[in-house]
């Protein structure tokens, strides 16, 4: 399919069936029960899996392929995003030319990035994409306020007249869109207590972030991404045979930009606003933290960790302590206070305590990530199946 | 030229601070070899010794005065802190008034303890793992820390008071021929430079004078060779990660007053000592010092109004400028070894 071995075809077929049935599979509790605070359905937040699950991509392209670890990506994911709202403030709130823009500006600009910081390797490169990151946030943050909006970062307002489009009345603000459908518009679909949103913003998002997957398969199964491979595994002896590593992990720094780019345009294309919060050092280190708990160098994995992380941000992140009670209210009283105790410092507002646990327990013990723990799993199951098979087939026939 | 010298001294407390850390990181990465991202939260624990040292000194109990009445006409009712009932009220009030800089003598043997289960515990198994994971892990371990700090003391800054014989500003600019209150500097942040000053000067002079140092700075050069010689240098090594953890935790605990103690502080704190580090050059103690000083007094230079009026964010972006240019011009930093961690 498309040019993919079998395998890959089907990895690209199962995420794209579950892309296309996110709005059910995420919401498996009916409306109005105690259970329906865990679905994740909602058109908001199932963007924002697709998003990073893009930005994540991107990133495992650098970090899972080369090993050069950037702590500065979030520059990228920022830049991409004023370029995209400068575009619909300018030319036209149609969401596709202003994702070109981005996806353009974030490139020349991991370009120039790049170009600098590839000139160093280990630990000194990290330090100088975060220099980069942290440069561009303050000047976003105060200098280049007439081009950033500063603190207050850049919203669409009535005022704007894009070039291309027609003249809104007064006081009505323009909305992003795709060919004259808003992005925010929706089809509900009840069904039995049930309640299902079929967002177009969401499946511009999921489409675009098909592409994207689709494209990061191709680049780990092409010969470029063996180069890519070759970096990582041994850059010494890559010289030896007469190759400059330069170019390739400066192509795979842009195209890893690019992908922030994007990230970034359709952030700006969902909800149209833009803070220079969005470039700061800590917006990167939670990318790292994605890619690595869902498993560097795999093909699913920084989808998985982009999920699992955004999951938490927005569900697992609202309980707070009345909720708590309620769940461990078949206990009695004592037993019930202690064990509000005991879990509610890791979940609600503590809920970064666990991400940071978790993220700990997954460097020491998992170095693959979430999904090398699926496949000790999953191989462990299978010999226990194979023992079991055996014994079997052993047993004496009395 | 007042201008100049005033900038030079608000540079001095910043850079110091600067300094310290960078002096525990290079002290972690020049021994242990590892790149130690928590570095920062461990002089943001620092801080927070100061500031449960003092709620343990004023932990406290009712008293019924009946010589006053509150407001409903009732006797009143006094909280008194154990310790002045222990040692009278003015020894009492003096100590609780001092308590941050005696929170030093508690910071040191916690911080020493946290330093030391964090290398046993943790590190230890992360010095054949490459530099990447060791960075990882120490990120994971920072981000705990700071989130346990959290869940105790809230997410808001805690007002840590100087003793208020330091409150005030020393007018400088008389000493050297200015007119009166051209030069001021607040006092607290001149005792924070001459401690800093002090305590640079202690690790060297350990690392330098004692046989204990001696040994450190062997294994420093050449591990395997110390090790084939009897000695148990990990052992060594292993003190001297407790060593920087307490050097970083007294920096928080002094820095307290300058700056609320809150839960993200290390974090802010890191990323810029992480580029001291760097210009210094990785593994060189000289030259993280100086390269904490020089970029502290730099930065402070920098947000002079004359020159922020001509070059517009300069005071935002110039550490990082300036980290910039150094490694791309010098990259083993300003003094960094030859062959340690070049690439």
């Amino acid at each position: 399919m498309f040019g993919l071995e079998s395998k890959d075809g089907r990895l690209l077929l199962l995420v794209a069936v579950l892309a296309l049935l996110a709005p059910v599979i995420l919401n498996p509790f009916p409306e109005g029960s105690a259970m329906s605070q865990f679905n994740a359905g909602y058109p908001d937040l199932m963007q924002r899996f697709v998003i990073f699950g893009i930005l994540a991509i991107g990133f495992n392209i650098l970090f899972g392929l080369t090993g050069y670890l950037s702590f500065g990506h979030a520059a990228f994911l920022g830049v991409g995003s004023y370029a995209a709202i400068w575009s619909m403030k300018l030319v036209t709130m149609n969401i596709i030319p202003s994702i070109i823009f981005a996806v353009i500006v974030a490139g020349v600009f991991s370009l120039i990035v790049g170009y600098i910081s590839l000139r160093r390797s280990g630990i000194y490169f990290s330090i100088l994409t975060l220099a980069f990151a942290q440069m561009s946030y303050s000047l976003a943050y105060s200098v280049l306020t007439p081009i950033t909006g500063g603190e207050t970062g850049l919203q669409i307002k009535s005022s704007d007249t894009p070039l291309l489009d027609k003249a809104l009345e007064a006081g009505e603000i323009g909305r992003a869109n795709l060919f004259g459908y808003g992005m925010g518009s929706s089809y509900q679909l009840e069904f039995a207590g049930w309640q299902f949103t079929f967002n177009l913003g969401y499946y511009v998002a999921a489409f675009v972030m098909l592409i994207s997957f689709y494209f990061a398969i191709r680049i780990f199964r092409s010969p470029f991404g063996m180069m890519l491979r070759a970096v990582k595994s041994n850059q010494q002896r890559m010289n030896y045979a007469g190759l400059s590593p330069k170019p390739y992990t400066l192509a795979a720094f842009v195209i890893s930009g690019m992908y922030a780019g994007l990230a970034g345009g359709l952030l700006v294309a969902m909800d149209t606003q833009v803070g220079p919060e969005r470039m700061f050092w800590t917006a990167s280190g939670e990318i790292v933290i994605m890619v690595i708990l869902g498993g560097a160098g795999t093909l699913l994995g920084p989808v998985l960790g982009a999920g699992f992380i955004k999951y938490f941000e927005n569900i697992i992140s609202k309980i707070n302590e009345s909720i708590l009670q309620g769940w461990f209210a078949f206990l009695p009283d004592g037993l019930q206070d202690f064990m509000v105790a005991v879990v509610y410092p890791f979940i609600g507002k503590g809920w970064h305590l666990t991400l940071g646990i978790m993220f700990m327990l997954v460097v020491i013990f998992l170095p693959g990530g979430l999904i090398q723990g699926g496949q000790k799993i999953g191989s462990w199951l299978r010999r226990k199946k194979n023992v079991v098979a055996k014994d079997s087939t052993t047993k004496p026939a009395e | 030229m007042d201008q100049i010298i005033v900038q030079v001294l608000n540079g001095l407390d910043k850079g110091s601070a600067y300094a310290l850390i960078a002096l525990g990181l290079t002290l972690i990465f020049g021994t242990l070899g590892v790149v130690n991202f928590a570095h920062g939260a461990l002089f943001m624990l620092g801080s927070f010794c100061a500031v449960t040292f003092s709620r343990l000194l004023s932990f406290s109990h009712e008293v019924i005065d009946e010589t006053r009445t509150d407001f409903l006409g009732n006797p009143l009712k006094v909280q008194v802190p154990y310790i002045q009932d222990w040692l009278g009220p003015d020894l009492a009030a003096s100590i609780i008034q001092w308590s941050v800089p005696l929170s030093i003598v508690f910071a040191i043997p916690v911080m020493i303890t946290i330093g030391l289960i964090i290398e046993r515990g943790l590190i230890k198994h992360f010095y054949k793992r490459p530099h990447a994971d060791q960075i990882l892990v120490t990120f994971g371990l920072a981000i705990v820390l700071q989130e346990i700090i959290k869940y105790f003391f809230g997410a808001n800054p805690i007002q840590t008071p100087a003793p208020p014989a330091f409150n005030g500003s020393l007018d400088f600019g008389i000493w050297l021929g200015f007119d009166p209150v051209t030069i001021m500097y607040p006092y607290w942040r001149m005792i924070y430079f001459f401690f800093s000053v002090v305590i640079i000067a202690g690790v060297f002079a350990f690392l330098q004078f004692t046989t204990f140092g001696m040994v450190v700075r062997a294994g420093m050069a050449d591990r395997e060779t110390v090790g084939l010689l009897g000695i148990d240098i990990d052992k060594r090594f292993t003190f001297m990660f407790g060593l920087a953890a307490a050097v970083a935790g007294i920096a928080g605990v002094m820095y307290a007053p300058i700056v609320a103690p809150n839960y993200h502080m290390g974090m802010d704190f890191l990323v810029l000592s992480f580029v001291v580090v760097v210009v210094g050059g990785m593994g060189s103690l000289p030259g993280a010092v100086a390269a904490g000083f020089l970029l502290g007094i730099l930065e402070s230079f920098a947000s002079m109004p004359m020159i922020v009026q001509s070059f517009p964010g300069i005071n935002q972006i110039i550490i990082y400028l300036v980290a910039i240019i150094i490694l791309l011009t010098r990259p083993r930093g300003l003094m960094g070894r030859k062959g340690v961690m070049e690439e």
